[in-house]
């Protein structure tokens, strides 16, 4: 294994990690959810009677952040390497997906994980590993 | 209920820079993380590492109480079945996230980015949730 230190940002990566663990403990103890984004998003599609708004807002905010953070600061440059075939393909897995498992990084990932859900820790545990497995497919058994 | 649509946006928005300071939002810095036999970028794991700090304490305290801070109903999930939906789904998931570098939350911030990859992978991901939907009405009434 070879560390790839030229993009190795511990500290910006705790300091977002230790925001999204803020904005998940507000959820529950505030608005009484959990932020799983797969979720929140999934109930939309269709709204249902009562149980929209809060998914809009939460949704509203996500949308808003990259906003409010440009007017401090510039985001780093991103690179998003998959063709645009590729891209749908993952897309459409990533939205089956999620839902069939009742959740994703944020849901499974930091809450799950947090509330201690053995059920959580197995989806995360799966859907890491089923990452690690794509991306060594890709990057060195087709490539 | 001016106070919880306040709350849900900031919620939103704390998450969603977060995501942005993490470097969860740069495909590129994901698939590097995922890939072990490569040059790997374990930041993600600090990523991890400090949200489920802040988040296990938050969820001590959630599960000792009855009611939220505003005095509603604290829904903490009940279901503890590990079973084939689980574990199909996330795989199904893992490969996705694999293939693009994108979840769900940093997909949303890269669209409002206006990454135009980010639309067509968030259009598709939507769409695989109406697929879901469809296929669980359609299971319901066989």
């Amino acid at each position: 294994m070879t560390i790839d230190w030229e993009h190795f940002t511990p500290w910006a990566s705790l300091a977002g990690g230790l925001l999204l663990g803020v904005a998940a403990a507000i959820f529950i103890l505030v608005n009484g959810r959990i932020l799983g984004v797969s979720g929140i998003v999934g109930g939309l599609l269709p709204p249902a009677k009562g149980d929209w708004a809060w998914r809009l807002t939460f949704v509203a905010g996500v949308l808003a952040a990259p906003l409010l953070y440009q007017l401090v600061a510039t985001p780093a440059a991103v690179r998003i390497d998959a063709e645009p075939v590729m891209i749908v393909v993952a897309g459409l897995l990533v939205g089956i997906g999620t839902r069939y498992g009742s959740g994703c990084t944020s849901g499974h990932g930091i809450c799950g994980l947090s509330r201690l859900s053995p059920r959580s820790v197995v989806a995360t545990v799966t859907f890491m590993a089923a990452g690690f497995v794509t991306v060594f497919v890709v990057r060195h058994l087709l490539a | 209920m001016t106070q919880a649509r306040i709350s849900e946006f900031v919620v939103g928005l704390l998450f969603g820079i977060g995501l942005i300071v993490s470097g969860m939002t740069d495909p590129g810095k994901v698939l590097g993380f995922l890939d072990l036999a490569g040059l790997w970028d374990p930041s993600l794991a600090f990523v991890m590492g400090g949200a489920v700090m802040i988040g296990l304490v938050a969820f001590t305290v959630a599960k000792k109480r009855s009611a939220t801070l505003l005095g509603g109903v604290l829904q903490l999930p009940k279901s503890t079945v590990i079973d084939k939906r689980l574990v199909i789904g996330s795989l199904l998931f893992g490969a996705g996230w694999g293939l693009a570098g994108f979840c769900p939350g940093p997909a949303l911030v890269s669209l409002a980015m206006g990454q135009s990859k980010a639309l067509l992978f968030v259009a598709a991901m939507l769409a695989g949730m109406k697929i879901f939907t469809a296929l669980e009405r359609r299971n319901a009434k066989a």
